[in-house]
């Protein structure tokens, strides 16, 4: 299998509730530049919208940074979203839908590892928590 | 940069419609400003239209079910209008439901619904 190249990356940096929405309008602006559906297009930014919220709220600050992938003759988008925070104990629960720790929905999380078409978590002791989730473009 | 949601009144129903992306103190802004006018003007309905929203995401949707919580708790209903195919699809995706909350095609929908027309 050919290995995902690199296109170009940008970082926003996430502090507060409005970098949550300049990711995200970042995240459409790119779908809609490489071509993406307009579905798919929501789909991005709702799985930015997702991990920088969590970053305010349950890491006070972090980064989301975005790349666009070229394999073969399609290209995705990968959404690295990092934090120094004070991590996820349990992974497999903090994936379960309707686990929160925050009394809100459960639901970031697992939702956006279904909307998307790679998703990988890791959280190691002390580390923060590194996110990274790829959607590829229909061809 | 805050946005205010200009929250409108016809008849006994409230009107209010999201024009851009809310951030997530926009949106509980919006929410507390429902409720005064609920009481204010003793509404018995509030619609709040949705059709320029782009994305929902889990926490406008946790919001938007409190509003309606909290705006039937003081007797009146609220109903969701204009809600993008493009924003529907990603909620039901994400497992994102509105509850019971009543939802319509679009603001004269709405309007019907509550017999405000
Ligand atoms: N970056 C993070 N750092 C530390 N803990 C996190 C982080 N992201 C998520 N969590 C933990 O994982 C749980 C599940 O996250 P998820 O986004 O699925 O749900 P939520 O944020 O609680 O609710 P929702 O996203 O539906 O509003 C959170 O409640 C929190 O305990
Ligand atoms: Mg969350």
């Amino acid at each position: 299998m050919q290995v995902p190249a690199p296109l170009d990356a940008m970082v926003q940096a996430i502090r507060r509730d409005a970098d949550v929405i300049s990711a995200r309008q970042m995240g459409r602006a790119l779908a809609e530049d490489l071509g993406f559906s307009r579905p798919d297009q929501a789909l991005v930014a709702t799985a930015i919208s997702e991990l920088a919220r969590n970053i305010v709220v349950y890491a006070d600050h972090g980064e989301i940074e975005l790349t666009t992938l070229q394999q073969g003759d399609r290209q995705g988008i990968r959404i690295i979203a990092r934090d120094h925070g004070p991590g996820i104990a349990d992974l497999e629960r903090a994936l379960c839908d309707g686990f929160s720790t925050g009394n809100s929905l459960g639901l970031g999380l697992p939702g956006t590892r279904r909307i998307m078409d790679e998703f990988d978590i890791r959280s190691p002791p002390g580390e923060g928590v590194t996110i990274i989730a790829v959607k590829w473009q229909l061809r | 940069m805050t946005v205010t949601v200009p929250i409108l009144r016809q008849g006994s129903a409230l009107i209010a419609s999201i024009q851009e992306d809310l951030c997530d103190s926009d949106i509980l802004n919006l929410q507390s400003r429902i409720l005064e006018d609920v009481i204010r003007y003793r509404a018995n309905a509030v619609i709040v239209d949705v059709s320029a929203i782009g994305i929902l995401d889990s926490f406008g949707t946790k919001t938007l079910i409190e509003i309606a919580h909290s705006v039937k708790l003081r007797g009146a209903k609220m109903i969701i209008v204009g809600i993008q195919p493009d924003v529907a699809i990603s909620m039901v995706l994400l497992g994102l439901t509105l509850k019971d909350i009543p939802t319509a095609l679009d603001l004269d929908h709405g309007l019907a619904l509550i017999g405000e027309t």
